[in-house]
């Protein structure tokens, strides 16, 4: 496509693999964080369950500069990883994936949760009496019964990173091709003489991939649902 | 042999059950919320009674006071739940094959095919679970049950969720796999009907406790259980053999110890064991030995006793030899005949009294399936 400029379409590649990256590293947490609220009883329950919503109702900037002071060069964690293993995220791609993960991680909890609530307890009770023990039963009943709830919520967490604006400016700066996604080069673009051309493109860019991408959580759900053979929960 | 000692306790009720189950079928039978499904669950390990002690040829399952309990993965019990529970993202081969992978190695018992065959599933088995009918659920989940290669099969109310079709279905197959496992099954059910047709004993519970226990047939003849006795179809289960048929008359002498009966013909064939419940309300008695009548089965026999049978009935227990019969009769007809303990009767049973509970008689022994240890490795 001839009508986006080179960097452009290094803004829309970046924001793609940013907020791909941040599914990934935010999946595995966050379906252990799932199961935590969903079966386990512990006394930090609620407040597990709160610090996971955290980012929901935090404003942006704020989950951005929370992360700048833990994730920091001089920061307790960030000074860790800087120190003994090299790796530095402030104003980096993996800083802009880690600040978007984080802001999509209650949506994917939220969404993974829901199908993990909707898993039949009875069946993994059956595969218990058939010899699975507890990494074998879920890794064999309970994880591909919750498949399509984990695969939305990727999906959504998928399309809501593409957008996420405050935490990544805040933590991870806007450096074109490093850290300036979408958004961001849109912000960029607004900002400068002359760049209302280029925000208008981006910004129709960003708007299909918003739809797109939930329009395909929606579709992917429902076909694996069927796939199971049941109603998906409303 | 399963040994079984529980106590637990919930809100409003309170489990309080001990018995043993010899080999063969020991069904656990009462009204709903009698504490059967629990006692069941326990003994799978899916649920932890707050004492008690359960053991399986002498291997202990559970012992509270020792601080024991084996996890229900490695119990070795394969369950039959009364909702089939098939895994919906498997395959009916893979659902039949998940206990079967997990088997412990050297673990022996029927191999895949023979069970396959047993349950008349083959053509199933690329099927997913959601496009059977609950019949075909229920064997496929007998036979995933089966291929685990357990030491004890449990079975929650297997039938109660299917129609009196699907029942009929699915009633042969289980007669079948008992036969066929020679394993020892606990058979949680409310249906008289599944117990004539297939426990060897019977375990009566009552407000989660045991009210009787002891062999079927022992237990048909009593008339101090409630639980069988108010029934309006309750009567001594026999256990009959086939004699010999006579097509030309239509008729099958069947024999049980104390006694013969004639029925119409039966397809069984001469030899096959048959169990027969005879139900009180078609039995009648005579205390001259009759003429002239179009019944068949006329026995002699003696009576041992009598029991009220409700306000206006009462229950006559009728010696043959080693076999107890029940006759309900009025309550005026003791006094009218003059009943005491001890008279010589004659018992009137109509041929055709009979031929209905008699379906529920057992299926044909089925051979035994060759037991051949786990060979597939596990992928």
């Amino acid at each position: 496509m001839g009508w986006l400029t080179p960097e452009e379409w290094g803004a829309v590649r970046l924001s793609l693999e940013v907020a791909l990256r941040s599914v990934a590293m935010g999946l595995p947490p966050a379906i252990l964080a799932a199961w935590l609220l969903a079966r386990a009883r512990f006394p930090g329950r609620p407040l597990l369950d709160a610090l996971v919503h955290l980012p929901l109702v935090m404003p942006p900037v704020v989950v951005g500069w929370l992360l700048l002071v833990t994730f920091g060069v001089r920061g307790p964690i960030g000074a860790v990883l800087n120190e003994w293993f090299g790796v530095r995220l402030v104003f980096t791609t993996e800083g802009a994936s880690l600040a978007t993960a984080v802001m999509a991680f209650p949506l994917i909890v939220r969404a993974v949760r829901l199908s993990l609530e909707s898993v039949d307890t009875g069946l993994e009770a059956a595969a218990r009496t058939l010899g699975a023990g507890p990494l074998d039963r879920f890794a064999t009943i309970t994880l591909p019964l919750m498949a399509p709830g984990i695969l939305a919520g990727g999906i959504t967490a998928f399309a809501a990173g593409l957008g996420e604006f405050g935490a990544v400016i805040t933590f991870a700066s806007n450096i074109p091709g490093e850290t300036q996604t979408l958004p961001l080069a849109i912000y960029a673009a607004t900002q400068t003489p002359g760049g209302e051309a280029t925000a208008a493109r981006l910004a129709l860019v960003s708007f299909a991939l918003a739809v797109g991408g939930l329009l395909l959580a929606e579709a992917v759900a429902r076909r694996m649902w069927r796939l199971l053979g049941r109603a998906a929960p409303s | 042999m399963l040994e079984v000692a529980l106590s637990h306790a919930f809100p409003g009720f309170a489990l309080e059950a001990e018995f043993a189950a010899p080999g063969g079928v020991t069904a656990l039978f009462g009204p709903s919320g009698c504490g059967k499904s629990t006692i069941l669950a326990a003994v799978a390990g899916l649920l932890r009674p707050r004492e008690g002690r359960i053991a399986l040829d002498g291997a202990v399952l559970l012992d509270t006071a020792r601080g024991i309990s084996v996890p229900a993965e490695r119990r070795r019990c394969g369950v039959v739940f009364q909702d089939a529970r098939l895994f919906p993202h498997l395959s009916v081969e893979t659902n039949l094959r998940y206990g079967l992978r997990r088997a412990p190695r050297g673990a022996e018992g029927p191999g895949f095919e023979a069970v396959v065959a047993l349950l008349g599933i083959g053509h199933l088995l690329r099927r997913r679970p959601l496009g059977l009918s609950g019949g075909e659920r229920q064997r496929v989940a007998l036979g995933r049950a089966l291929l685990a290669r357990p030491r004890l099969l449990l079975m929650d109310e297997p039938l109660a969720a299917l129609d009196a079709a699907r029942r009929a279905e699915v009633l042969p197959f289980l007669a079948r796999l008992r036969d066929a496992a020679g394993l020892p099954i606990l058979y949680v059910t409310h249906a008289l009907d599944e117990v004539d047709a297939l426990a060897d004993t019977l375990v009566l519970l009552e407000a989660g406790r045991v009210a009787a226990a002891g062999p079927v047939e022992a237990l048909s003849a009593r008339t101090d259980l409630p639980q069988l006795s108010r029934r309006r179809d309750a009567g001594a289960l026999l256990a009959c053999t086939v004699l010999a048929h006579d097509a030309a008359r239509g008729l099958t002498r069947l024999g049980f110890p104390g006694g013969e009966l004639v029925t119409p013909l039966r397809p069984e064939p001469a030899g096959a064991r048959l169990r027969v419940r005879l139900r009180a309300r078609d039995v009648a008695v005579a205390v001259t030995e009759p003429h002239g009548l179009s019944v068949h089965n006329i026995l002699p026999c003696r009576l041992e006793g009598m029991s009220e049978a409700g306000p206006q009935e009462v229950f006559l227990r009728l010696g043959l030899g080693p076999t107890t019969l029940l006759a309900r009769v009025t309550r005026d007809t003791p006094s009218r005949l003059g009943l005491a303990p001890g008279m010589a009767l004659w018992a009137l049973v109509k041929s055709v009294a009979f031929d209905r509970a008699a379906a529920a008689g057992e299926a044909e022994p089925a051979t035994p399936l060759p037991a051949t240890p786990v060979l597939e490795p596990a992928p």
